[in-house]
Parts: structure tokens; sequence; C-alpha cells
């Protein structure tokens, strides 16, 4: 005679509040009333900000046309970007020779696509190419003037082609100029350290804009007559000279870093300066360095948009330009947004590369 | 009994030509005088250990020998060559000494093996596939080989010592000098760093060895040195000089260390 029922009984549901859609916004929307006012602010946000971003963008949007009379959904009239963008990315360079640009571009990725790749063969032959390669035979292929194929003046570079080049040649000469000037200020020899100090903090105490304006204004008034250097090779030599200052105290913070058992340990095993240099401390200083490196970079990158005030038509000026053509009204906003996605993707890009970068290269300590 | 059999086979080795001479060197860090008058001769194949209490000066004497730090007065003449701030001569005498350091210093980018072939192939301009057979033939005398592809962050500290010790043999060095090269080390792993050292003692190897190992300096040196104050107050040959030391200042040191 047991009151006691030692048969199990079945698990009862779980309360509805607990599981489903309600239960996951109880615990990750209205958990306490801090929370509960973020989510309210964020639906906000949502329904007076993004919801009409996206509609503006994409649903209400004119994607196809020719003129300014395709433009009749109330969004935003991306035909104008589609209308322009020839211009936007070859500036004025003549129709008949995109072609060398295309070139340009293709190569541009078809080196640099295999560095975010791991374990893609002879990358370093491939860097190499990069860096030093793919300069020469773009400087051969948009100027033009030999091999047959017509000169191209640099005044008619312009849009997303000048943009490139100016932060490629800014970057890739940015770099080695920067270690030297780095090496430089900490090397024993007085004159050379004060020579790096001098150039250094001479650079980092003038804005770029005042650099560009020196370069392009005021150089030419002290060259002797007749002596005319190309606008654009004045603008590259101030962002050079300008962004390798940075550099070098970038890469100085990275050799402080270094303990002072690697110098000594290089130095007992008789490898001499250059090759302490070389083998052990750069290696290491500049793996160190990678996120204020990439920093700089994409600094460098945004900062190209200052040659528009030397006339210089890079992507951001290109864009100004084509919003005030009269055939198109009111694609202010259009040609902005389509300049700053431009500018985002690379920049992006660069930041997911320099996080690649430091994955690939750790090696130990930490675990 | 050990001591007794080490006895005879600390006198052989000694060739008698000298490896290093240091003549009246003086060194000073700013107003501090580190080193002074400190007069030392020491024979190929001799092997010396360097003991006293922290600040005398023992690892900036040694640090001399390869210029890791600069004297100020008198003459270090290492393998016939006199150093003076000419960098040739500098790199002439650092090819031929090797040097272990306290913290190993290994370079945490590079695996065990590249670490050992580096300055071969960069200093003495060894094809690299000898100096990796080298360096593989030095990681097997030390007892690791298996961590050739490993770098170094994943090796436990007497492990690390060990390739560092490597390391410094790979360039075949006529002198080795090591700065504390136990003192960093967990108690467990000395003893694999002692062993591999005394090995390299048995091969007539010129050694100065700054350590406090006590046991080690029994068993392997020729003489043992005692500075104090950046003097050398002491120096004999080990039995002597742990049995019998002659001035206050040694007695005091080995009461302290020998006490625990």
């Amino acid at each position: 005679m047991s009151i006691i029922n030692h048969s199990t009984s079945p698990d009862l549901p779980p309360p509805v509040t607990e599981v489903g859609v309600i239960g996951w916004m109880r615990h990750n929307l209205f958990s306490s009333p801090l929370n509960f006012a973020l989510t309210l602010v964020g639906a906000y946000l949502i329904f007076t900000f993004f919801i009409p971003a996206f509609d503006w963008a994409i649903w209400s949007a004119n994607f196809t046309g020719k003129d300014q009379s395709a433009c009749t959904g109330g969004g935003a009239c991306w035909v104008f970007i589609a209308d322009r963008l020839n211009f936007f990315v070859y500036g004025f360079f003549p129709d008949a020779e995109y072609w060398r640009v295309n070139i340009v571009f293709i190569l541009l990725a078809a080196l640099l696509i295999p560095q975010f790749i791991e374990a893609f063969p002879y990358k370093m032959w491939l860097g190499w190419a990069l860096l030093v390669g793919l300069p020469i035979v773009s400087y051969f292929l948009l100027i033009g003037g030999s091999f047959g194929i017509v000169h191209v003046e640099t005044e008619k570079w312009g849009g997303i082609m000048l943009t490139l080049v100016l932060s490629f040649v800014g970057i890739v000469a940015a770099l080695p100029i920067g270690i030297v000037l780095a090496l430089g200020r900490r090397s024993n020899m007085p004159v050379i350290r004060g020579i790096c100090i001098g150039f250094i903090e001479l650079w980092r105490g003038v804005p770029l804009i005042s650099v560009l304006f020196m370069a392009s204004v005021m150089l030419p008034l002290f060259l002797p007559e007749g002596l005319n250097f190309n606008k654009l090779l004045r603008a590259l030599i101030g962002i050079v000279m300008f962004q390798s200052a940075y550099m070098a105290e970038v890469i100085r913070g990275g050799l402080q870093a270094i303990p002072k058992g690697q110098y000594e340990a290089a130095d007992a095993l008789g490898l001499g300066y250059w090759k302490s240099m070389g083998l052990i401390i750069l290696p290491q200083a500049l793996k160190l360095v990678i996120p204020g490196i990439v920093n700089t970079f994409i600094a460098l990158f945004k900062d190209t948009t200052l040659v528009l005030i030397i006339g210089l038509l890079d992507i951001l000026a290109s864009v100004q330009a084509s919003i005030i053509d009269p055939a198109w009204s009111d694609v202010a906003t259009e040609g902005y947004v389509f300049a700053a996605f431009v500018f985002w993707i690379f920049c992006f890009g660069m930041s997911r590369y320099s996080q690649a970068l430091e994955r690939k290269l750790h090696t130990g300590h930490k675990r | 009994m050990s001591e007794i059999q080490a006895q005879p086979q600390n006198g052989t080795a000694v060739n008698g030509s000298p490896a290093i001479e240091m003549i009246d060197v003086h060194k000073w860090y700013g107003e501090f005088h580190v080193l002074k008058d400190i007069n030392l001769n020491v024979s190929s194949g001799e092997r010396i250990v360097i003991c006293g209490p922290s600040g005398s000066g023992k690892s900036t004497l040694i640090r001399c020998i390869n210029r890791l730090e600069e004297h100020q007065r008198g003459q270090i003449i290492v393998d016939g060559v006199e150093l003076t701030s000419d960098l040739k001569h500098i790199e002439q005498i650092r090819r031929e000494v090797g040097m272990c350091f306290q913290h190993f210093n290994l370079f945490p980018h590079l695996t065990i093996l590249e670490n050992l072939a580096l300055a071969p192939i960069w200093v003495r301009k060894v094809p690299r596939a000898e100096a990796e057979d080298t360096a593989m033939q030095y990681l097997e005398r030390v007892k690791i080989p298996e961590q050739a592809a490993k770098y170094p962050g994943q090796l436990s500290g007497g492990q690390q010592q060990r390739v560092a010790i490597a390391r410094s043999l790979c360039m075949n060095p006529k002198i080795m000098l090591f700065d504390e090269p136990t003192s960093a080390l967990d108690p467990e792993m000395i003893k694999e760093v002692l062993d591999v050292m005394i090995e390299l003692a048995d091969t007539g190897m010129t050694m100065l060895c700054v350590t406090h190992e006590m046991g080690f300096a029994k068993t392997v040196a020729n003489r043992v040195i005692f500075m104090d104050g950046g003097e050398i107050i002491e120096e004999n040959e080990p039995n002597e000089f742990f049995d019998n030391p002659q001035h206050d200042r040694t007695k005091l040191f080995l009461s302290q260390i020998l006490a625990h």
C-alpha cells in the first residue's frame, strides 16, 4: 500500500517564457533595466536610420538608365555613378588607352591576392615582384612614350588610378626609408643620428597640406627657370617624405621593444651591424609594430585625398568635379557614399591583411 | 670520490698557449668603477670558474672578452688579437668566442634549426645544407634533435639553454664564455645543462664560466677565481680554493653559499 510512485514521470516542457523567440528575447534583450533601455534605443535607431538608409541605397534606388531622367525611385541615383564610373576610375586618361591602366590593375590584383592565401607557392618572389617589379612596369605602361605606346601626361591621370598610384608609391617607398631613418635615429654616430632626428622632426612638425603646397606652389619659385618637375612627382616626393617620418617613429618603437639580449646574442655570434639588424632585430621589430605600420598605411591612403588642393584629381576630387556637373542634380550624397565605399574597401582590406599577417608570423610565446 | 677522479683530469688538457690575456684592465660605468686592475691569463684548454657576490663585476669581466662591454684602460688580447675599437678585430674575435647568456637569448622568430645554422651561414659562409647538417649534429650532442623544427618559445628553459650552447658551438669557437647559464633555470633543469657543459669540458674546450654551481666548479675547473668589488680577490685550483680559502671575503662568501 505504498503512496509513493516509483516510476519516473515524464519531464514537463519548459515554460514558454524560457524557450523559443520569447525566451531568447527575455535573456538577451530585456534581461535588465539597462538592457531594456539599450534595446529600445537600438530599435529606435533601426527604425529611424538603418531602414531609411537601406531603403534609400537599395530599395528605392535606381540602378539602370542613362541620365538623370532614369532616377525616379526617390532613392539613390546610382545611375550617376555608373555613368561617371570611367571618370572615377581613370580620370582624364584617354579612352583608347584604358587597357594600359587595366593591365596595371590586373597585375596589382594578381600579385596582391596570393599574399592573402596561406601556402601559395613562390609567395616571396611574388611579393618582390609586387614591390619592385610592378612599380617599374606600371611606370612604363602608364606614362608611355616608349615601346611604341603613346605618352600620357600625368595631368590626365585621375580617379582611383591616381589614388592607387599615390598610395602604392607612398607605401612602397615610405617603409624602407622609414626603416633607414629609424635605424639612423638609434645610431651611435652623432652625425647620422642628428641628420635623422632633424629630418623626422622637420617632416612631423608640418601638416601634409602645407607640404603639398610647398611642393606645388613654392618649390618651383626656388628652382631655376626652365627646370620644371612634374607636379605629380613633386606631390609624391612630399607624401613619401612626410609618411616616412611617421613610419620611422613607428618602427623605432618596435626597435626599442626588442630585448637587449637579442642585440647581444647577435653581436656575440659575430653577425655585425647590418646582418644583426636584417636577420635578427628588424624581423622581430617589424612584426611587433605591424598594427602601427598598417595604421600609417591606412592614414597615408586616406591622406592622398589632400592632393586635390594642388589640382590633382584623385577619386574624391573626381567625384567632387562630377557632382557639380549641370547634367546631374542632387547627386552629391551618391558621389560621396561611393567615394567613402571605395576608401573603406581598400582600408578594410589592409586591416584584414595585417591581422592575417600577425597570426601567421606568430611563433610561440603565447599559446 | 668524484672529486678525486676529477683531479688528474682537471690538469690534462691545458696546453699552455695563451687564449686570453687581460692586462691592467679597468672599466667604469659612469662614475662607478666596475673592474679594477684585472690581470688574468687563460691558457688554451683551461677551464675557469668565476664566482663572487652579485655586483662584483664577474659578468662584466667576461662580457669584456667579446666586447659586449668596452674596457676603458688596459689591454685585452683574445686569441692573439687585441680588442680595440677596430670593428674588424672585434668581429674576428666574436667569431672565435662563443657565449651563453643567463636568459638564453635565442631568436624567437626562428626555428631551433635556423637559430643554429644562422651564424655559420651568414658569418662563416658555410653552404646552407652543410650548416644544417652540423646543426643537427650539435642538437644530437645536446640530446634534443627532435626539437629542431620547433620555435624557442615552445621549449623548456633547460632545453633552450642547451640549444643556446649548441648554437655557439656551431660556430666552432675556440673559447666559450658562460654568463650564469643555470641561474634562470628551475632546479630540475640545471643538471641537464651542467651535463652538457661537463661533456664540453671533456673535449678540451677553453671555458670561462660565471656560475655559483660549486659542484660544477669542483668537477671541471682548473682554476676558480673569486671576485668582489670589481677586483680579483683570490684564485686557486678548485680543491685548494674550497678547502683552504686564503682571504676573509672568500671565506665569508663560501660560508654563505655553502651553508644551506
